[in-house]
């Protein structure tokens, strides 16, 4: 079983050291991330553009984290030849350094529209489905970086099934948005702004489901990506 | 609660050294053996103090032959010629007037077989340190305590010191071996594909030792294995038909080698 295995030591206590450091790192530019998604959805549902400004000013930070991250991943592969396990746990931080990365330009951009948007009317159309999606990816996100903390297969799973409970809430935004641009043209820009915004929660969403699925790939050495509801429950029995 | 590491590699706090580990300087060193082309082409290399550098190569490149400069061990051979110098601090390894004995103890050498003598784990230790001198029981079981604890082999043979080293394991034997090289309290450590007749996790052992070594010695080590050579040194030297080609932090030599040559023998274009 791959707890019990990622649970010994390597004869290597540097070895062991070094892997102990990237995971760390890892849920540590985790948690960067999910602030910068609380800090930049406060903006936007509050329409305060204090936060807007801290989420913006946190994406450098998080993009420095992904290249030295990145460059550990290959000074382990070049020095340690990493097999089994301890290769596909470079593997899989390697890629969801990505999604960790693209999760935060999808939030500056969501800060940004914050800042666009600051001061505006509170009541303003979709600010609840809004409101809705940012608070389930954020959860989602949460819970993928917890299930790879704890190599949860089940957990990850939940995530990957949750990502559908996002069609419905975005899909209403759109509607409610569309119907606020025909009947109120002048504020079209404001509209637009905000179907950015809303597109940019739902790619968060995937980018966590993303993450989940190398949790399983890392736990259990199942590839679970692009597969039906149906077909992971066959892969992981 | 004891650790998996402190089982297999104590604390090194009963090693003391008066003086830090060399740096070797090589400066314009040729050899030829008789009657043969050049084995070494004009080699230059600062090997830095209390690090571990790796030299790796095809087979007959030369990195042996090099290795064997550092203590002398080429003028077993009749004929050998070279020219050049290597400083060992101020030390000119190559120098006619060079003590070679004294050499030889400053400048301990490990070879690819294990190569314990026919006698008992504390006289193979102890063996050194007799020929220097020193006869009071105390002071050498000390000097074989001390040794066997820096090779980490001191938990597995105290309770059996007088048994004979050859009913070790070949992994025992090699880190009695290194023990034996490090009771005499050389500066540098020489290993000549120092795990080549081991098996994977005796390898491992020896590596790790091998990362604790370097804190008291300049360790420069010969492995046809370039997988061993990245995980075990902080530099590496990349060695082709008697002539360096590329010499580098080990980092920077297997992500990003200069040479095309490097490149072509890491990635198994060679050949």
């Amino acid at each position: 079983m791959i707890n019990r295995t990622l649970g010994n030591q390597h004869i290597s206590a540097r070895f062991n050291a070094e892997l102990e450091a990237i995971k760390t790192d890892l849920l540590e530019m985790g948690g960067k991330v999910e602030n910068q998604i609380e800090l930049a959805s406060k903006a936007l549902i509050n329409g305060d553009g204090g936060p807007a400004e801290e989420a913006v000013a946190i994406d450098r930070e998080i993009n420095r984290m992904e290249k030295d991250i990145d460059e550990q991943c290959i000074r382990i592969l070049a020095r340690r030849q990493p097999a089994a396990s301890d290769l596909r746990l470079i593997i899989s931080i390697a890629k969801v350094t990505t999604d960790l990365e693209r999760i935060g330009d999808e939030a500056s951009r969501i800060a940004r529209v914050a800042l666009k948007l600051a001061g505006e009317d509170l009541n303003s159309p979709a600010v609840v489905y809004l409101g809705r999606i940012s608070s389930h990816v954020s959860g989602m996100l949460r819970q993928a970086l917890d299930a790879f903390a704890r190599l949860s297969v089940d957990a990850a799973v939940r995530v990957v099934l949750s990502d559908k409970d996002i069609d419905e809430d975005y899909a209403a935004g759109l509607r409610e948005l569309r119907a606020a641009m025909q009947s109120s043209p002048e504020y079209v820009d404001q509209y637009l702004e905000r179907i950015w915004a809303l597109r940019s929660f739902e790619r968060i969403g995937d980018h966590a489901s993303n993450i989940a699925e190398q949790v399983v790939y890392l736990a259990r050495g199942v590839d679970i990506r692009h597969t039906d509801n149906e077909g992971i429950k066959s892969l992981l029995n | 609660m004891e650790t998996i590491d402190s089982l297999i590699f104590p604390p090194l706090a009963s090693m003391q050294r008066d003086r830090p580990a060399p740096a070797i300087h090589v400066n314009g060193v040729s050899l030829s053996y008789p009657q043969q082309p050049e084995a070494l082409s004009d080699i230059a290399l600062k090997i830095p103090a209390g690090e571990v550098t790796a030299i790796i190569g095809p087979s007959g490149c030369g990195k042996s032959t090099l290795l064997r400069c550092f203590n002398r061990m080429n003028d077993t051979i009749e004929g050998v010629a070279y020219t050049g110098e290597i400083l060992i601090d101020e030390l000119n390894v190559l120098a006619p007037t060079t003590d070679v004995t004294s050499l030889r103890r400053r400048v301990g050498m490990v070879f690819q077989r294990p190569n314990p003598f026919p006698k008992s784990i504390f006289d193979n230790i102890a063996y050194g340190p007799r020929v220097g001198g020193i006869r009071r029981k105390r002071d050498l079981d000390e000097i074989v305590e001390r040794a066997l604890k820096s090779a980490a082999l001191w938990d597995e043979v105290k309770d059996r010191l007088l048994d004979n080293a050859m009913s070790l394991s070949l992994g025992q034997q090699q880190r009695l071996v290194i023990a034996r090289a490090i009771a005499v309290e050389p500066d540098v450590l020489l290993l000549d594909e120092p795990a080549s007749s081991l098996d994977p996790i005796s390898t491992l052992k020896i590596e790790e030792l091998i990362y604790e070594l370097k804190h008291f010695y300049t360790i420069v080590i010969v492995t046809h294995n370039m997988q061993q050579a990245a995980r075990v040194s902080d530099r590496t030297a990349f060695m082709n038909a008697g002539r360096v080609v590329e010499f580098d932090t080990t980092d920077q030599i297997f992500t990003n080698p200069t040479q095309p040559a490097t490149e072509d023998y890491i990635t198994g274009r060679y050949g």
